[in-house]
C-alpha cells in the first residue's frame, strides 16, 4: 500500500465506522423514499411518482457526504491530528486525493441503494438506471467538493451547521424534488436554476426516462460547480497547510 | 555532538504582529531541549516553523544539515510531531493509529505492524491496542500520540505541551516514557509546567513576546538571574525586557 492508499483507507474507516453517519447517510433518504411513496399510494394525484422522486432523493442524499468530509476534515484539524500529517513527507495532493477517493465510491454506493429501494417500490431496473448512477457522478464529485471546502475553512460545529442544516436544505428545496420548482415560479425559480441541486436531478431524471438530449443541457451546469468547487478546495486546502489563514 | 538544530534570525509575523521575533539558536544531537513561556510567547510558533507547518516570514533553520526553506520533505523525513491535542484517530484502533503513521511514513504492511508492536510494548499499550483511541483516557491518549510520532524513528522529535491537561500520575508516566528516549534522539518539548522542565531538559529556554530572553541549564538560569527558585528565574526571564544569554 502507497502512503496515498494508506491514509484514504484510514478515512473510509474513520467514516464507516460512525453508526451515525450510516444511519444518516444511507438510511434517511431511504426511510425519505418509501414515506414518500407510501404518500402518493394514498393521493390520487401524481406527487412523487417513484422515477420522478428517486434521482430527486439520491441528489439530496449526497448532501450527506459533503457533511461526512466536511466533519471529518474539521475534526481532524480541530484535534490537530491533521498538524501531525501536515509534518509527514505527503504532499498536498495527496491529501486531497485520499480524502476524495473513499468518498466517491460510497457516494456511488449510497445512490445505488436509492434504485435498489426504488426498484421494490416499483422502477423498472434498466440501462437507464446506470446511465442516471453515472449521470449522477459528477454531482457526487460537487457534493464532496462542498465537504473539502467547508472542512477545510470551518470548525466541525459551524461544518454541522453550513452542511449539515444549511445544504440539506438548500438540495433539498431548491431541487424540485418536492415540489415542481414553476409551481412557486419568480425569484425561486431562477434560483433555483443557477444553482446545481435542480440540474442535477434533471439530469438525472433525463436519464432515467432515456431523454439523453436532455442530459448535457443540465449536467455541463453541474459539471462546472464540481470542477470550480473542487478547484477552490484543493487551493484552500494547500493555503491551510502552509499555515497561512483563510 | 553535532548540532541536530541551528536556527538564524527566524523571524513569523502575522500581519503586523510579530509571533516569533528573529531566534537565534542551537541545539546539540541528542538533547533535550525545553522552550518555557507565558502564553503567546512564540513557542508554538517556533515548532511549526521549525516542523514545516508554517512558513517563516524571514530568517531560517538547519535541521540535521537541510534548511526548512530549501528543502522542507527533507526536514520532514527526518522529524516527527506530538502536538498540543492528542492528534489521533478517533475511530481506529490503538494499533491501526500506529500502523497508519508507519504506512504514511512510507513503511510496508509488515513493517508497520512489526513497529506498531515494539511501540505497543515500549508505552505500555498492548493492553489496549484493540481498543478505539476514542475510548482511551487523557493519558493514555498522549502516550498514543507520542508512540505515533516515534514509530517513524524521527531523528528530531517535537513535544509541544505532552502533558497539558494530565493529572500528576499520568504525566509522571509519561515523564518516565520521555526519559527513556533522552540521548537517543533530539527532543525539543514545550511546556508551562516548571517542574517538567527542570526535572526533564538538559537546557532550558525562556521565550517571551517572540524573543529568546536566555538559555541554559536550570540551575544556571537560577544562578544567571540570582533567584532561590527556577520558577522564580522564570519569573524574572519572561517579564524581563532585555535579552539576557
Amino acid at each position: 500500500m502507497t502512503p496515498i492508499t494508506v491514509f484514504a483507507s484510514r478515512n473510509g474507516k474513520e467514516i464507516l465506522r460512525d453508526r451515525l453517519n450510516l444511519m444518516f447517510g444511507v438510511g434517511f433518504p431511504i426511510v425519505l423514499l418509501l414515506l414518500l411513496t407510501a404518500i402518493q399510494a394514498n393521493v390520487p394525484v401524481s406527487l412523487f411518482e417513484i422515477g420522478h422522486l428517486t434521482p430527486g432523493i439520491a441528489v439530496f442524499g449526497l448532501s450527506f457526504i459533503s457533511l461526512f468530509s466536511g466533519m471529518l476534515i474539521a475534526k481532524d484539524k480541530t484535534s490537530s491530528f491533521l498538524l501531525r500529517l501536515f509534518s509527514s513527507p505527503l504532499r498536498s495532493s495527496d491529501y486531497i486525493l485520499a480524502y476524495a477517493v473513499p468518498l466517491l465510491p460510497m457516494a456511488v454506493a449510497q445512490i445505488t441503494a436509492c434504485f435498489i429501494v426504488a426498484f421494490f417500490l416499483g422502477l423498472t431496473i434498466n440501462l437507464h438506471v446506470l446511465l442516471a448512477i453515472i449521470v449522477l457522478i459528477p454531482a457526487a464529485s460537487l457534493f464532496i467538493g462542498i465537504g473539502l471546502l467547508c472542512g477545510s475553512v470551518f470548525n466541525d460545529k459551524q461544518v454541522s451547521g453550513i452542511c449539515g442544516a444549511l445544504l440539506t436544505n438548500l438540495s433539498a428545496w431548491l431541487s424540485g424534488t418536492w415540489f415542481d420548482l414553476s409551481l412557486v415560479g419568480g425569484w425561486f425559480e431562477r434560483i433555483a436554476s443557477v444553482l446545481p441541486f435542480a440540474p442535477a436531478v434533471d439530469a438525472a431524471r433525463a436519464a432515467l426516462r432515456g431523454d439523453y438530449g436532455e442530459i448535457m443541457p443540465n449536467l455541463w451546469i453541474v459539471l462546472v460547480y464540481a470542477v470550480v468547487t473542487l478547484i477552490v478546495a484543493v487551493i484552500v486546502f494547500r493555503r491551510r497547510m502552509n499555515g497561512e489563514h483563510v | 555532538m553535532t548540532t541536530a538544530i541551528e536556527t538564524k534570525s527566524l523571524t513569523k509575523m502575522y500581519g503586523s504582529k510579530t509571533a516569533v521575533n528573529s531566534l537565534n539558536l542551537s541545539i546539540k544531537q541528542g538533547e533535550l531541549f525545553s522552550l518555557l513561556g507565558v502564553n503567546g510567547a512564540g513557542k508554538t510558533t517556533t515548532i511549526k516553523m521549525l516542523s514545516c507547518l508554517v512558513l517563516p516570514t524571514s530568517g531560517d533553520a538547519v535541521l540535521l544539515g537541510d534548511s526548512i526553506t530549501a528543502d522542507a520533505r527533507a526536514v520532514k523525513s527526518k522529524l516527527n510531531v506530538s502536538p498540543q491535542e492528542t492528534a489521533v484517530a478517533r475511530n481506529l484502533s490503538v494499533r491501526e493509529n500506529l500502523e497508519l503513521i508507519a504506512g504514511i511514513y512510507g513503511s510496508d504492511k509488515k513493517t508497520s505492524r512489526m513497529k506498531a508492536e515494539e511501540m505497543l510494548n515500549t508505552f505500555s499499550l498492548t493492553e489496549v491496542a484493540k481498543d478505539k483511541a476514542k475510548t482511551l483516557s487523557g493519558g493514555m491518549q498522549r502516550r498514543l500520540s507520542i508512540a505515533m510520532a516515534l514509530i517513524t524513528d524521527p531523528k528530531i522529535l517535537f513535544l509541544d505541551e505532552p502533558t497539558l491537561g494530565l493529572d500528576v500520575l499520568a504525566r509522571r508516566e509519561l515523564w518516565a516514557a520521555i526519559q527513556k528516549l533522552k540521548g537517543k534522539i533530539t527532543i525539543i518539548l514545550t511546556t508551562h509546567y516548571m517542574e517538567e522542565a527542570v526535572s526533564l531538559s538538559d537546557r532550558i529556554g525562556i521565550m517571551a513576546k517572540g524573543q529568546l530572553k536566555a538559555v541554559g541549564t536550570a540551575d544556571e538560569l537560577t544562578t544567571l538571574t540570582g533567584s532561590s527558585n527556577f520558577e522564580d528565574a522564570f519569573v524574572t526571564l519572561a517579564t524581563h525586557t532585555e535579552v539576557i544569554a
